[in-house]
């Protein structure tokens, strides 16, 4: 783990907070849907809180993907549910709204649950090496070297 | 239990069941395409996206995940948001705990197990 990969994990939990956050304010603003009205289903992504909180959820994605090309899933997992300490705060601080001692619990225990998971390996060590593509095994390499 | 509230467990099922299902699939498919940073320093981003593109289980994976996006929207517009998003977000990490160790033969230690169940019951008290 180099301080690129923590970057892209904490683009992990940033952009997921962000997408959500519009996401949900962009359906409150659309209402109920049902399954009658699959045309409005389709619809519901020109509303411009939807279509970004879209976006952001892109971008969410393509920093998910790249942890999870270098780290096992049950470390990226719990190592970037800080979206919803953020989500806290942003529901706090931002949208002003009453966060009980329950919900500071809540993030305490996310928090400590983050910590847990960095503190041990990202990887589970295989036997990869010998696994990889020679070409790929050789740009693992360099790109360690050049680490 | 009305209607309602069983449409919104029955929508919570199927979010946990496909982006679990989403989840290891991506996990495993990117392991086969390898360290992104590495191949991009390497080979230019064009080859990462042409690695990812051309996986079969990534775009399993993509079409679990949006099944789980779409009944999470029919979920939040039948229930409750803090019943379906901590109920469904929370079993997700269990899941997942299970299905990695099974499918994706990583070491969930019991560091992990603790991260794992701390971030769950997090997310469940973050909703009640």
């Amino acid at each position: 783990m180099n301080f690129r990969k923590y970057l892209v994990l904490a683009g992990v939990s940033l952009f997921a907070c962000i997408g959500d956050t519009l996401l949900a304010r962009g359906m409150k603003a659309t209402g109920n849907i049902s399954l009658h009205q699959i045309s409005s289903m389709i619809l519901i992504v020109l509303n411009p809180g939807v279509a970004l909180g879209i976006f952001f959820l892109l971008l969410f994605f393509a920093c998910y993907l790249t942890a999870l090309s270098w780290a096992d899933l049950t470390y990226v997992l719990p190592a970037t549910s800080l979206s919803y300490v953020l989500l806290t705060l942003v529901a706090k601080f931002y949208l002003h709204e009453h966060v009980s001692v329950t919900r500071w619990m809540g993030v305490i225990m996310i928090s400590l649950g983050v910590g847990f998971v960095t503190q041990g390996p990202a990887l589970t060590e295989k036997h990869a090496p010998a696994e990889l593509e020679p070409e790929a095994a050789v740009a693992a390499i360099a790109g360690e070297v050049r680490r | 239990m009305n209607t309602s509230l069983a449409y919104a467990w029955a929508a919570v099922a199927i979010i946990v069941l496909a982006s679990t299902a989403g989840d290891v699939l991506l996990a495993r498919a990117m392991k086969q395409v390898g360290d992104v940073g590495a191949l991009w320093q390497s080979r230019g981003l064009f080859a990462v996206v042409g690695r990812v593109m051309t996986n079969p289980c990534f775009f399993i994976g993509v079409a679990a995940m949006a099944t789980a996006f779409y009944s999470l929207m029919f979920g939040l517009s039948w229930g409750d948001v803090s019943l379906v998003v901590p109920a469904s977000s929370s079993l997700t990490f269990v899941t997942n705990a299970i299905a990695a160790r099974i499918f994706l033969h990583e070491k969930v230690d019991r560091r992990r197990w603790a991260a794992t169940l701390f971030v769950a019951a997090g997310v469940v008290l973050l909703a009640i």
